[in-house]
């Protein structure tokens, strides 16, 4: 597969992870533009956790290369690769279930200065006001709806570049799941760039503006979102139409 | 009456230490889920420090608490990267294995440069014991009792109010988490070993007027201050407080009223006993596994 082009911000060649001796990730290669909101759609079990862990290095690459703004950060710990840029809202959103929401947003900003801290809190609070209100609330104890907000206003906090968003919409009723869209397109609007994962594959090729899709380890299509929307085999095996 | 209060004091010194030890399994317990065993040898550590320092190189007392206690902070230090970071990805058991063979490796390494002697330090302020209504008071024991104050508020303030210890606190609530807002969390295990380390030694010296020290004194104390830390549910360090002090409270009057030679073993089956009827401890949360 060819490689991006040199603006990319984020470049993935050959990505193999394992976890013991099963290959989760068999050979990825993809990239994602400077501002662009890219989706990644696939079934259970296809890898797109494992690739959104392995970006973030909290999973090792067995081999192949990941290039952050031109850097390569294949070996960078993950506490490096945040202070970069790169921040995740993690599967199952992981709060600090025992901590306030405000601790939540503070800990988000570890890798910024105690005035950034404070503006990051304050732009959380106006773009999720439930947060504010329940401030000095257990994480643990809010609504899922809630916690996915804080989970996204916590990576927020380190003011990345590049947002991985692993699966935002999962266990959600239906109208959250839109708000949380709406949220979605609303960093894109502010010019985060985005790596949207999702099994919710209408909803996140909806807004894409590019998607992959990943089956077994390999990504076995791209193309922009709105013609991944319309192929023939995305809707038989994604969109159930 | 008087004999009651007599126990009493002697229950609250010993649960002080206790508590104190506690606290140290409960800080590393969190940060690795590792149960340290080495956590008695840093006790051992701080007194036989101590007392090496003063007799030997004549420092006062003042300048020995500090000295020690960074010593054995920085034992705990190597103990963390030397012993515990290479075994990383090792199972939990055999990281607790490790940490077996640590302690033993310790206290050899002490008898062999000091020797199984007793050792005695000078009480901090004097022998002069207090008369309260009957019952005799010494002053170490007010020592040790206000240690144990000043380091539960000093706890509650690193871990309610400083970044580093909010950072602690979150890796131990979430790991995976903790490193994707950018929290070292190597770093983390290293200042949990450490200071885990440094209460061990302060204990160590505390008790060091009232019980003396010697190389292996670490067994006991290590396995006394494990039990507060079960006692009160792992994870908790003011857990381990309330564990301690029951244990120490449990072993004075099982030894006042009963006899000496039951203490211990009254200790331990109420322990027991409590685990029975609370898996999870007094205060800990119930053992949910995360999938």
């Amino acid at each position: 597969m060819k490689a991006g082009p040199p603006d990319m911000l984020l470049e993935v060649h050959g990505l193999v992870t394992r976890y013991g001796r099963i290959e989760a990730l068999k050979g990825v290669d993809l990239a994602v533009a400077e501002g662009e909101l890219l989706a990644l759609v696939g079934g259970n079990g296809a890898g797109k956790t494992t690739l959104l862990r392995t970006i973030s290095g909290v999973q090792p690459a067995a081999s192949g290369r990941i290039r952050f703004a031109g850097e390569d950060i294949s070996r960078l710990p993950a506490a490096r690769r945040v202070r970069l840029g790169i921040a995740q809202v993690p599967e199952g959103r992981q709060v600090f279930g025992p901590m306030s929401v405000a601790d939540n947003l503070v800990l988000g900003g570890h890798t910024r200065t105690k005035a950034e801290i404070a503006e990051g809190i304050e732009r959380a609070y106006t773009m999720f006001p439930i947060l504010a209100e329940r401030r000095l609330q257990a994480a643990g104890t809010l609504s899922g709806g809630q916690q996915q907000m804080l989970a996204i206003a916590r990576a927020l906090m380190a003011r990345p570049r590049l947002l991985l968003l692993d699966e935002p919409s999962m266990g959600l009723a239906p109208l959250l799941v839109q708000e949380i869209f709406e949220t979605v397109k609303r960093l894109k609007s502010q010019g985060v760039t985005i790596f949207l994962v999702e099994q919710n594959a209408a909803a996140a090729l909806a807004i894409a503006d590019r998607g992959y899709v990943i089956e077994t380890g390999r990504i076995t299509m791209q193309d922009s979102g709105p013609a991944l929307l319309a192929d023939e085999r995305v809707k038989a095996a994604y969109l159930g139409i | 009456m008087d004999e009651f209060l007599q126990f009493l004091f002697s229950g609250l010194t010993r649960g002080s230490i206790y508590a104190i030890v506690g606290i140290g399994f409960a800080i590393v317990y969190n940060a690795s889920h590792v149960i340290n065993f080495a956590q008695g040898e840093f006790v051992m550590i701080g007194g036989m420090a101590a007392v090496a320092i003063t007799t030997k190189l004549g420092l006062p007392l003042a300048a020995a608490i500090p000295l020690s206690v960074a010593l054995a902070a920085l034992v705990g230090v190597a103990l963390e990267k030397f012993a515990i970071e290479p075994a990383r990805g090792a199972s939990v058991v055999a990281i607790i294995i490790i940490t077996i063979g640590a302690s033993i490796f310790i206290r050899g390494g002490v008898e062999v440069l000091v020797g199984k002697r007793d050792h005695s330090l000078p009480a901090f302020s004097g022998d002069e014991p207090i008369r309260i209504a009957g019952a005799t008071l010494q002053p170490q024991s007010l020592w040790v009792v206000g240690a144990l104050v000043v380091i539960v508020l000093g706890l509650r303030w690193f871990f309610g109010a400083t970044r580093t210890g909010k950072a602690m606190l979150a890796t131990s609530h979430n790991r995976l988490a903790a490193q994707l807002v950018g929290i070292e969390v190597r770093h983390v295990l290293l200042a949990s070993f450490a200071l885990a380390a440094a209460l061990g030694a302060l204990a160590g010296i505390l008790t060091a007027p009232i019980t003396l020290t010697r190389y292996d004194i670490g067994i006991m104390l290590g396995l006394k201050g494990f039990c507060a830390a079960i006692l009160g549910g792992l994870g908790s360090p003011y857990g381990a407080v309330a564990g301690g002090l029951a244990l120490g409270m449990a072993e004075a009057m099982t030894g006042g009223y009963v006899s000496s030679g039951y203490q211990d073993a009254v200790a331990f089956a109420i322990i027991l006993c409590v685990l029975f009827v609370r898996p999870q401890g007094l205060f800990g949360r119930a053992g949910t596994e995360r999938v």
